[in-house]
């Protein structure tokens, strides 16, 4: 986890999948700083 | 109880208005206009022949049942379905031209004009469909040269309606500035009208309910109509329930994206339950905007673009005759503003809990519909099989609920799963798809309960980033049992004694 230390991160989540929040929880956890994070529908 | 008394599932096959208007299509035009994607676009497209034999498209109008579809091998595409037809027992795959009259025959402010010809052409076409009668058919009028409707689509004023290369009509602007009324949201709104009015069409036929017997209608689609002071105004419902002969019948539209109809489902149950109206009709036209949305995708892979088709839908709930499937009222999934977003909460919200308090097993269900989108359309653009994904959900929770071993999701979801075949088009594969297979299969005696899901993705109008969803159970109708008043002896005697005081005290005075 620690290759996520100090990045900046955008992220992007799928509705049937992982939410954008999610990911966003999990990245600043790692380190780090989340710049957008969304949840997108591909159906 | 309420009860789902008919559907009518109607495609329209749709390759110039994905080409010319579908958002994927319209936002490479702005931004890459010389793109391969847009020259290779039109080798791509299917002839109306092959979507009609396409197996998916025989499902969702009725002429193969979804446990046929599981049967049939994928990919679907390269093999033609033997006997396909056009029309099905639920409704029909209708071509473009004829779609094009339809959309005329559903505009109530000259906004759509037809060349002389083509006009003509279609209203044979249309006087040989067995649901377009002399009146609809009287609305087929000002048809213009060709050359005025080229002046209009030059002078940005109206979307062209082409079939290939040539120009057959367009839809003008109701409006010089009100973005809500360019000639592009108009095609889109209208559309939504033409293609939900053949849905109710095709219902009408197949209950054979009398049009002025329809109470109430509720539209569930995902575009808005309205103008500058109040987008989203509506009112679509009304709108299709007057050409389509509903005239005893008030209605409203009711949003939610793609759970939209499983919100108009509960709402016209709970209309009935409540003796407010004897027959509801639920009606959801098509997303022109969502045409080819994964055509890049399609194209890169060398597959035929298959998201060409319009879907529309509607249901009749009416009062319980004791022979229709009921829909549950007293126990609803639904998830909930603090339920959470992730997969597994949503699911648990919507399938684990509602079964729960019913004391049901997740197993005792016999079917799920989920979102059915089209494995075909999904997958070559990374999307995956997502009706699969969601019965793997369901079948993890019924692992944890220890009702089966976890090497037994493949068999969960092969068993209460049925395959993805609808058309993308956000509401209409969101549960409601598979109605018509639940009825057959229940009317039949197959099965004896379903569950039918809707899902939807708030956060896409950047309001909140809450998800959505509602589930309703479907079973089979146990018979109607005489309604009882509910008094006891008890209240009988009770009213009899405070009769008898009455009188007494007025013989006494």
């Amino acid at each position: 986890m620690a290759i996520l230390a100090g990045k900046k991160v955008i992220a992007v989540g799928d509705r049937d999948g992982v939410p954008g929040p999610a990911i966003a929880e999990c990245a600043k956890s790692a380190g780090a700083e989340v710049v957008f994070a969304t949840t997108e529908c591909f159906v | 109880m309420p009860v789902l008394k008919g559907v009518g599932q109607c495609l329209i096959h749709a390759p110039n208005l994905l080409y010319h208007n579908g958002t994927t299509q319209t936002v490479e035009r702005l931004k890459n206009p010389d793109s391969e994607y847009l020259k290779k676009l039109p080798e791509h497209l299917r002839k109306y022949d092959d979507a009609v034999a396409y197996a998916p498209n025989q499902a969702y109008i009725g002429n193969i049942s979804l446990e046929e579809l599981k049967t049939i091998p994928r990919p679907w595409y390269p093999n033609s379905i033997n006997g396909a037809s056009r029309f099905g027992k639920y409704g029909e795959i209708m071509p473009e031209d004829e779609f094009y009259g339809l959309l005329k025959i559903a505009d109530a402010f000259d906004l759509v004009i037809l060349e002389e010809s083509f006009q003509e052409e279609v209203k044979e076409k249309l006087a040989k469909h067995k649901l377009i009668n002399e009146q609809l058919l009287a609305r087929l009028t000002n048809a213009k040269p060709l050359g005025e409707i080229e002046k209009l689509v030059a002078s940005h004023t109206a979307e062209g309606l082409y079939l290939g290369e040539k120009l057959v009509g367009c839809v003008r602007q109701a409006h010089e500035i009100d973005e809500n009324l360019s000639a592009h949201i108009m095609l889109e709104n209208l559309v939504v009208k033409a293609s939900g009015i053949l849905a109710v069409l095709h219902l009408l036929a197949n209950t054979g309910i009398n049009p002025a017997e329809v109470d109430y209608i509720i539209e569930c689609s995902e575009e808005a109509c309205g103008d500058m002071n109040q987008r989203g105004g509506g009112n679509f419902a009304k709108a299709i329930g007057e050409i389509a002969g509903l005239v005893n019948a008030n209605g409203s539209d009711v949003r939610g994206f793609c759970a939209g109809p499983a919100h108009a489902l509960l709402q016209a149950a709970s209309l009935v339950k409540s003796g407010t109206f004897k027959n509801v009709v639920v009606v959801g036209g098509g997303a022109v905007a969502k045409l080819g949305m994964n055509g890049k995708d399609h194209v890169n892979k060398g597959m035929p673009v298959l998201e060409d088709m319009l879907g529309a839908f509607a249901v009749l709930v009416s009062e319980n005759d004791g022979l229709n499937p009921i829909i549950r009222l007293d126990v609803i999934g639904k998830h909930n503003i603090g339920s959470g977003a992730s997969p597994q909460q949503v699911m648990k919200a919507l399938v684990a809990e509602p079964l729960a308090k019913l004391g049901r097993k997740i197993t005792e269900i016999d079917y799920y519909s989920v979102e059915m989108q089209n494995p075909e359309l999904t997958e070559p653009a990374g999307a995956g099989n997502v009706p699969e994904a969601n019965y793997k959900m369901i079948g993890a929770l019924a692992v944890m609920a220890g009702e089966i071993g976890r090497a037994d999701i493949p068999t969960f979801v092969q068993k209460h799963g049925l395959p993805g075949f609808a058309p993308t088009q956000g509401h209409i594969p969101s549960g409601v798809p598979a109605l018509g297979f639940f009825r057959d299969a229940l009317l039949e005696g197959k099965i004896s309960s379903a569950m039918v899901i809707g899902k939807g993705s708030l956060f896409l109008a950047r309001m909140t980033n809450l998800f959505d969803g509602l589930s309703l159970l479907i079973e089979k109708n146990p018979g109607k049992t005489e309604e009882t008043t509910g008094l006891t002896k008890e209240a009988i005697r009770e009213m009899v004694a405070e009769y008898l005081r009455e009188m007494a005290k007025g013989l006494l005075s």
